[in-house]
Formats: C-alpha cells, sequence, structure tokens
C-alpha cells in the first residue's frame, strides 16, 4: 500500500470546479507540490489559475464557487470542502492575487493579522522578527498605513502576512504583477529564500521566465486544464513555452489547445 | 452664563448616551454594510433587565449594570446567530428590513414580559443634582458621563490593540482578504453584534437613571442618534462618539433657548434639530466628518 517515496504536500486530483452553479472553470485538473519544492503554475488570464488557489485554501465558497469533483489532499487530509481558518491552520497559507493588504491598517497589525489563527505568543513573536529579517523594508515601516507602501512593499507585506501564519505550503498568486521588473527579480529571490528555509510553494505566474527560473516543476492551464507539465528548466526551455509564455515572437500566436486537437476544450453551453 | 453652563453638560450627558448607540449601529456596519435598526430593542432590554436584577434579584446596582450589559451582549449575539447568519449574501435592504422586523418584536415582547407601565430602575442617582457654584449639574449625568467614557476607553484599546479588533478592522478593510488569514467574517459579526448589544444596553440603563425611569418609549434614542453615525460617518467609531456629542449638545442647547429665541420654529424643534445638522453636514462632506474614502495605493 504505502509507497516509499514521500507524500507529497499538495495533491490536487482530478478537480472540477463550478461557479455559480453554472460556470465550469475546472475541469479535471491535477497537480501535485512536493514537499519542500517550488511549483509553478502558468496560464494567460482567465486560464482558471486563481481559481485554482482559491479551491486550495477554501476561498471558493465566498465566490459561490464549489469543487464539484474530484479532491484535493493537504498531508494526505481532503480539503477541498474545508473552511479558509482549518485550512490555515493546517498549514497553507495564500498570497491573493492584487496582494490585497489591510491599507487601514498599519504594517505590524496587517502582520499581526497573518498570525490570527496562531494561540503561541513565543512563536508568533519568533516568526515575526524571523518575517522582518526577511524584509527588513516592513521592520522600518511597521507603524506606517498599509494603504500608503509602495507597490513592491505592498506584495512583500502580503507574503510576509502569509508567512505570519508559519505555513508549510504557501500559495502565490502573481506576486510579480504590476511591479517593475528590479521588484520582481528582489520578489523571485525572496520566494527562493523561503522555500530554502523548508517552506513548500505553488507559485502561480504570468511571469514564465519569473517562475521558471526557479520552480522545480511547472504545469501550464489552459482555460480550465493541465496542458502541459514537466521540470522547470524543461519548460523553460521549450520553444512552445518561449513562444506563448515568454513574448518570443516567432510566428502566429497560438495555444496548446490549438496544437493538440485531443485535449481540445469543449465550449461549455448555457 | 449659568444656564448655557448647564446646558452644556446635559448635553454632553445625554450626547454620552447617543455615542453607545451610535458606536452599536458604527460596529455592525463594519461588519456587514448594514444599519441595525433593531439597536432601540436592545436599549430597550438593558434598560429592563438592569431592572430585574437590581430590584427584582436585590443585586448592587452597578453589579446590576455590568450583568445588564452582558446580558444585552447576549441578546445580540444570538439575534445575529439565529437570524442575521441565515440571511448572508442577501441583498442589504432585506437584510435591513429584517433588523425593523426584530425591532418590532422586540417592541411587542417588551411590554408582554415586563407591563405597559413605567419602571423605576432604583439606580443611586436619582434626581439629586449638586452645586458647583451657581451651576446645578445632575447626579445621574456625571455618574453616565463616567461609565460611558470608561467603556468607551475600554472598547477603543479593544479596537485597537486585541487580537480580535485588529481582525474586525481587518475584515472592514477586507473581507476575503481577512478569511484568507483565517479571520472568519461570521465571528467578527458575531462579535460585532454583541458589542453593539452590550452598549446598547448600557444606553439604556443610563437613560432610565436619573429619575428617566424604565420607560418603553426610551428605545427612541436609537432614532435620535442615527443622525449622529451619518454625521460621524458611517464606519468611524470616532466619529460615532462626536456625532454623538454633538447631537446632544446641540439638543440640549436647543431645548435651552430656542422657545425664548425663536419661539415661531415651533414646539419640539430639538428633536428635528439633529436632522438637520446632519443633512448639513452631508452637503459639505457628503461621508461625514469622519468617514473614510479607501486608502489604497495600487
Ligand atoms: N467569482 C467568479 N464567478 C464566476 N466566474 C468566475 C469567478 N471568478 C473567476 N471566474 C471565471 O473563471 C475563469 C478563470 O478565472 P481565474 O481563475 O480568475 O483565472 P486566472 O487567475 O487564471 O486569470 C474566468 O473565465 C473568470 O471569468
Ligand atoms: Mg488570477
Amino acid at each position: 500500500m504505502s509507497s516509499e517515496r514521500e507524500q507529497p504536500i499538495l495533491r490536487v486530483h482530478d478537480i472540477d470546479v463550478v461557479y455559480g452553479e453554472a460556470i465550469h472553470v475546472l475541469r479535471g485538473v491535477s497537480l501535485e507540490v512536493p514537499t519542500g519544492a517550488i511549483v509553478a503554475m502558468l496560464g494567460a488570464n482567465g486560464a482558471g489559475k486563481t481559481t485554482l488557489l482559491r479551491a486550495c485554501s477554501g476561498l471558493l465558497g465566498v465566490q459561490q464557487g464549489s469543487v464539484t469533483s474530484g479532491m484535493i489532499l493537504l498531508d494526505g487530509v481532503r480539503i477541498e470542502r474545508a473552511k479558509p481558518a482549518s485550512v490555515v491552520r493546517r498549514g497553507l497559507a495564500q498570497v491573493m492575487e492584487g496582494r490585497r493588504i489591510f491599507g487601514e491598517l498599519t504594517v505590524e497589525e496587517n502582520l499581526r493579522a497573518g498570525a490570527f489563527t496562531r494561540r503561541d505568543r513565543s512563536g508568533i513573536r519568533s516568526t515575526y522578527e524571523h518575517v522582518l529579517e526577511l524584509f527588513p523594508v516592513l521592520g522600518e515601516r511597521r507603524r506606517s498605513q498599509a494603504g500608503y507602501l509602495s507597490g513592491g512593499e505592498q506584495q512583500m507585506l502580503a507574503i510576509a502576512r502569509a508567512l505570519m501564519a508559519a505555513p508549510r505550503l504557501l500559495l502565490l498568486d502573481e506576486p510579480s504583477l504590476g511591479l517593475a521588473p528590479m521588484i520582481v527579480e528582489k520578489i523571485r529571490d525572496i520566494i527562493a529564500a523561503i522555500n530554502r528555509t523548508g517552506t513548500s510553494v505553488l507559485l502561480v505566474e504570468q511571469n514564465a521566465s519569473m517562475a521558471l527560473s526557479i520552480a522545480h516543476h511547472a504545469y501550464v492551464l489552459e482555460t480550465g486544464r493541465v496542458v502541459r507539465e514537466g521540470p522547470g528548466p524543461e519548460l523553460l526551455d521549450d520553444p512552445e513555452i518561449r513562444r506563448l509564455y515568454l513574448g518570443a515572437s516567432e510566428g502566429p500566436r497560438h495555444s496548446f489547445t490549438t496544437l493538440a486537437p485531443t485535449s481540445r476544450v469543449r465550449p461549455w453551453m448555457p | 452664563m449659568t444656564k448655557f453652563l448647564e446646558l452644556c453638560f446635559a448635553g454632553v450627558a445625554l450626547g454620552a448616551q447617543y455615542a453607545l448607540v451610535a458606536l452599536g449601529y458604527v460596529v455592525i456596519y463594519r461588519a456587514t454594510s448594514v444599519i441595525n435598526f433593531a439597536q432601540g430593542g436592545f436599549v430597550m432590554i438593558g434598560a429592563y433587565l438592569a431592572y430585574n436584577f437590581h430590584q427584582t434579584w436585590g443585586l448592587p446596582f452597578y453589579l446590576a449594570v455590568v450583568l445588564a450589559m452582558i446580558g444585552g451582549a447576549m441578546v445580540g449575539a444570538l439575534v445575529e446567530a439565529l437570524i442575521l447568519r441565515r440571511l448572508v449574501g442577501r441583498p442589504a435592504f432585506v437584510i435591513i428590513m429584517v433588523t425593523i422586523g426584530i425591532l418590532i418584536l422586540i417592541e411587542q415582547l417588551v411590554p408582554v414580559v415586563w407591563g405597559q407601565d413605567p419602571l423605576a430602575l432604583g439606580d443611586p442617582w436619582g434626581v439629586r443634582s449638586i452645586k458647583l457654584g451657581d451651576i446645578a449639574l445632575a447626579v445621574a449625568d456625571f455618574w453616565t458621563l463616567g461609565i460611558v467614557a470608561v467603556v468607551l476607553i475600554v472598547f477603543f484599546l479593544y479596537f485597537k490593540y486585541s487580537r480580535m479588533g485588529v481582525a474586525m478592522r481587518a475584515t472592514a478593510s477586507d473581507q476575503e482578504a481577512a478569511l484568507a488569514q483565517g479571520i472568519g467574517a461570521g465571528l467578527v459579526i458575531g462579535v460585532s453584534w454583541a458589542i453593539a448589544g452590550a452598549v446598547a444596553a448600557l444606553a439604556g440603563v443610563t437613560l432610565a437613571g436619573g429619575g428617566g425611569g424604565v420607560r418603553l418609549d426610551i428605545e427612541l434614542v436609537a432614532l435620535a442618534a442615527l443622525p449622529a453615525i451619518i454625521l460621524g460617518g458611517l464606519d468611524s467609531p470616532g466619529g460615532a462618539v462626536v456625532g454623538g456629542l454633538v447631537i446632544g449638545l446641540s439638543q440640549s442647547l436647543a431645548s435651552g433657548y430656542q422657545p425664548e429665541y425663536a419661539p415661531w420654529l415651533g414646539s419640539g424643534f430639538d428633536l428635528a434639530l439633529p436632522y438637520i445638522i446632519m443633512v448639513i453636514v452631508l452637503l459639505v462632506r457628503p461621508y461625514g466628518l469622519f468617514g473614510q474614502r479607501e486608502v489604497r495605493r495600487v
């Protein structure tokens, strides 16, 4: 029964996600995040990347969405119907798309909010110090209202806030969105540093070069299906990936679904 | 001058009571974006509970006040858990109509339990007043101000520094992002209703004290406090307090001077005044005095 291979920290198995009982967004999506790894999920706007993360973190409910089939296992425990708070307590934290920091609160209060599910004061304290080491700029500005931070600082705060829950798996939704290239590099290095301390990472990105440069393994999502997967470096060298996601402009843009008719998505009929 | 100072003092005491009720509105509004019209019902229940604890069961008055607040908190939390939790996601006006329904229910229920006639709260303040030079100040007003000040300070410390206070502000800022941190909206909303119930109950007790009596019509304070939150900004607890004080003060001064200097405005002008002030402030500042637009840089 039991395999020799270590159990992945996250296993998404053949899930379908539907919004409002009508909008079928994910179809048969499966993926794994091996413990300790950085896994990237690439895909264009509207592919369903955010939806996938919501399914893992329990945030589909507020969007009137649900996992209609398949399962999601965090350390072997099913979480596809779990509440966000219980998912966070189990060690999964999500950095939402668009940063979503609490603008009216101070930096310090944002971080406290990130530790809401924890009760061990000394543990929270040491995480707090660790986080400020990782992001010294947040320490300098800890009494500032978070809404006045720059975009890059807000992204750092969003990541730091998630780390305050002391997650073993960190989900990041397009952390490079809208940031200058230099800041993107910094964020990438920080993600790599977080991973080196033992936190597994599922990194959703449209910026494929950034994601693939640190990912051990990557998936490509297109209109709700996984159309490609492979080791990060392999995908980085793949001419098709380069054409589609790295802006190399050889020939007309087309998608995997048009290349591979077998995986073509049947359009949803109302 | 004497009259002016007396009116000011009484006005601030009245305003403190408005501030309590207004704070209840604001706390619930921040958690749910809905104005809870049942607030007046909580005011009534608080006063009647204090009457029971003190007069019926003979507990010391100040203990009765604390117990009435706890009772108010429980009623608030219960109403939320039993009724409003089932309406999550419904349009705001539906929820507002339901809170009006709850108010009517409480209005019907209270006389059934406690009768129609005014009851004596039995507070140690009575109608006594003390003299500061020429100025006569009601003892009840002193105590009202003192108790309300303590409760407001505790509230603001809780709101600013406690784990739950931070969570409440985070939820008001971005409910979904708060949820992603594991801060359940249900918990925050429940705590908000409990706080609203507690402060409303205290408002009821202080209104019933000082010779006011435990009466069915003390719920009307909630209506008079409504302009206070519009004035202060629906989402600002500090604004609620300032708005409450402004309304109380202006009402008191109007009731003292208007019959003499502007009788042509008719009787009961002081009751309309809060709404007049509200309209004027809203013309100048659409978000109220302290209402915030989002501070968010992208
Ligand atoms: N709350 C929602 N209700 C209905 N449809 C949604 C909702 N959120 C996203 N969608 C739809 O699901 C699809 C995937 O969206 P999303 O997961 O946000 O993609 P991505 O993050 O890859 O850009 C889109 O077509 C989008 O319109
Ligand atoms: Mg997205």
